[in-house]
């Protein structure tokens, strides 16, 4: 039993795989969104002085650390609707609530990645903005979280990758994402490399694209003057002309 | 509060009574007294450590002081009426006829030139952009930058970026300003250019206090020169009376140092 290219390709273009792929980047975005939010108002607490904001933030931090994200993937499924009766209705999916799940693990991460991304601008930033007379939530908006995302968005590129790959664990809870399908498929026809190798091809593209978008928007970040192209070339003035 | 009457003196731009700050155990203004008229320049010497730098960020209210007054236009700012510091919302309207020179420049690096210059009209006086950039251009223009307007700060030298520190400050018409050091940062070949800037401003009738080892440039443009010296003003005077005649031995000394 050699490897069978037919069945290769027809499982490669197959829709059940960009659906399963669908779903893994879909969770992974969603659940970035989600952590990104939760993550942005626990460093807030946690760089602000009040105990009022560092200690919950502490304790979130301390608790999404420490709980293993499957068993929170299971809470979510299995557990939060026995409690909760509103979420024993259609709208919880599995999609649903794998992508909070993962988003409230995740948060305690990006929570720590956004933290250090604040501490780590320069205090004359916020003084600067502050000595032209911008109000806190100004200088918070205008100075300090453009710098900072800078300084946060290759570590948040890191977690999101690895958030396709968490992504496989909601398998636990019947979602179909990327790796799943591949598992069921070999569990019905038994052809491991062949499905596996078009598993290996989709995570290779995906992690590919999200490289080039990385590139793309880093270099929005770069911080210096377009080099110049042919468009720029023609409406620069020469030195002295606008006098 | 022992000035809660002053009664408003009219061409004093800004004013500050008995000023106190402490740092911890560290008492680092002891009772600075300071005035400076519409119009006038200020320079103000002092060794290393001795409070210029701290008593610029109280007047600017950028810090709040122990014990004291800060005046604007005979106004105590910084306090409400009952003498309690006013949070930082207020403070940063205040902030706004106050301008404030670093002396590491503190541009803000994500932004080009033109707009370091234009976030101060659109996020603080809500000026529509278009406006704000056409009037960021001319400021560069007046401190000799309009070529350099669509650099980062990364891409320019320490003279350049003071002098948009300076158009950033200024383009928010401040009645005020306060240059730390503006200088000091700076390779001896660009202090030139900046201090060219400030006398500039200067002679155009600009109010300044400037806190600076540029014993030529207070010689030339300040109308007044003070010696700051551990937590309090020792000797005051102009220029030529300051440098060639000083009253007290700590400025002598001081001065022994510096030529
Ligand atoms: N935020 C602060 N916390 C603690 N101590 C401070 C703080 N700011 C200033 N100090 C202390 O206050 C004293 C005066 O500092 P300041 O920066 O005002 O001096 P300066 O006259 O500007 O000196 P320089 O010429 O070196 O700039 C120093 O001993 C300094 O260590
Ligand atoms: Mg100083």
């Amino acid at each position: 039993m050699g490897f069978d290219f037919d069945i290769f390709f027809e499982q490669l273009f197959s829709s059940s795989y960009l659906k399963g792929a669908l779903l893994s980047i879909g969770v992974a975005v969603v659940s970035l969104v989600i952590a990104t939010a939760i993550g942005f108002v626990v460093a807030l607490g946690r760089v602000g002085k009040s105990q009022f904001g560092r200690v919950p933030a502490g304790a979130y931090v301390w608790f999404f650390r420490a709980i293993p994200a499957l068993l929170v993937l299971l809470i979510m499924w299995n557990a939060l609707p026995q409690i909760l009766p509103s979420l024993r209705s259609d709208w919880y999916s599995p999609f649903v609530a794998a992508s909070i799940g993962l988003g409230l693990v995740e948060a305690a991460f990006m929570a720590e990645i956004i933290r250090s991304a604040l501490l780590s601008v320069d205090d004359g930033q916020p003084l600067a903005g502050r000595a032209l007379g911008m109000k806190p939530a100004t200088v918070m908006l205008k100075v300090t979280i453009p710098q900072a995302i800078r300084i946060a968005l290759p570590p948040t590129t890191n977690e999101f990758i690895g958030l396709i790959k968490y992504s496989s664990l909601a398998s636990v809870i019947s979602l179909r994402e990327l790796l799943t399908t591949a598992q069921v498929g070999v569990n019905i026809t038994f052809r491991y490399a062949e499905y596996y190798s078009v598993a290996i091809i989709y995570y290779l593209v995906i992690v590919s694209v999200i490289t080039v978008f990385q590139t793309m928007i880093e270099r929005r970040f770069a911080w210096i003057s377009v080099k110049p192209t042919k468009k720029r070339k023609a409406e620069s003035v020469p030195a002295g002309g606008l006098a | 509060m022992s000035h809660a009457s002053v009664a408003p003196v009219q061409d004093l731009t800004l004013q500050v009574k008995d000023l106190h700050k402490a740092y911890g155990g560290n008492e680092v203004l002891k009772g600075v007294e300071f005035q400076i008229a519409k119009g006038q320049v200020k320079a103000v010497l002092g060794p290393s450590g001795s409070g210029k730098s701290t008593m610029l960020r109280l007047m600017a209210l950028l810090e709040p002081s122990d014990r004291g007054d800060i005046l604007l236009h005979g106004e105590r700012i910084g306090v409400n009426d009952g003498g309690r510091h006013l949070p930082e919302r207020t403070l940063a309207v205040q902030r706004r006829d106050i301008g404030m020179v670093f002396q590491k420049f503190n541009l803000f690096p994500h932004l080009s030139a033109v707009r370091n210059v234009a976030l101060a009209l659109t996020a603080v006086q809500q000026v529509k952009r278009h406006t704000a950039l056409e009037r960021a251009h001319e400021m560069l223009e007046r401190v000799g930058l309009s070529e350099r307007a669509d650099h980062f700060p990364s891409e320019l030298s320490g003279g350049q970026q003071q002098r948009v520190a300076i158009a950033r400050a200024l383009v928010l018409d401040p009645d005020v300003m306060l240059f730390d050091e503006p200088t000091s940062a700076l390779d001896p070949e660009l202090v030139g250019e900046v201090l060219d800037v400030m006398e500039g401003l200067a002679r155009g009738g600009m109010t300044m206090i400037v806190v600076t080892h540029e014993v030529r440039f207070a010689r030339r443009v300040a109308d007044e020169v003070t010696l700051f010296d551990n937590g309090v003003i020792v000797e005051q005077a102009p220029p030529e009376d300051f440098f060639d005649r000083p009253q007290h031995e700590r400025t002598r000394r001081f001065l022994s140092h510096v030529h």
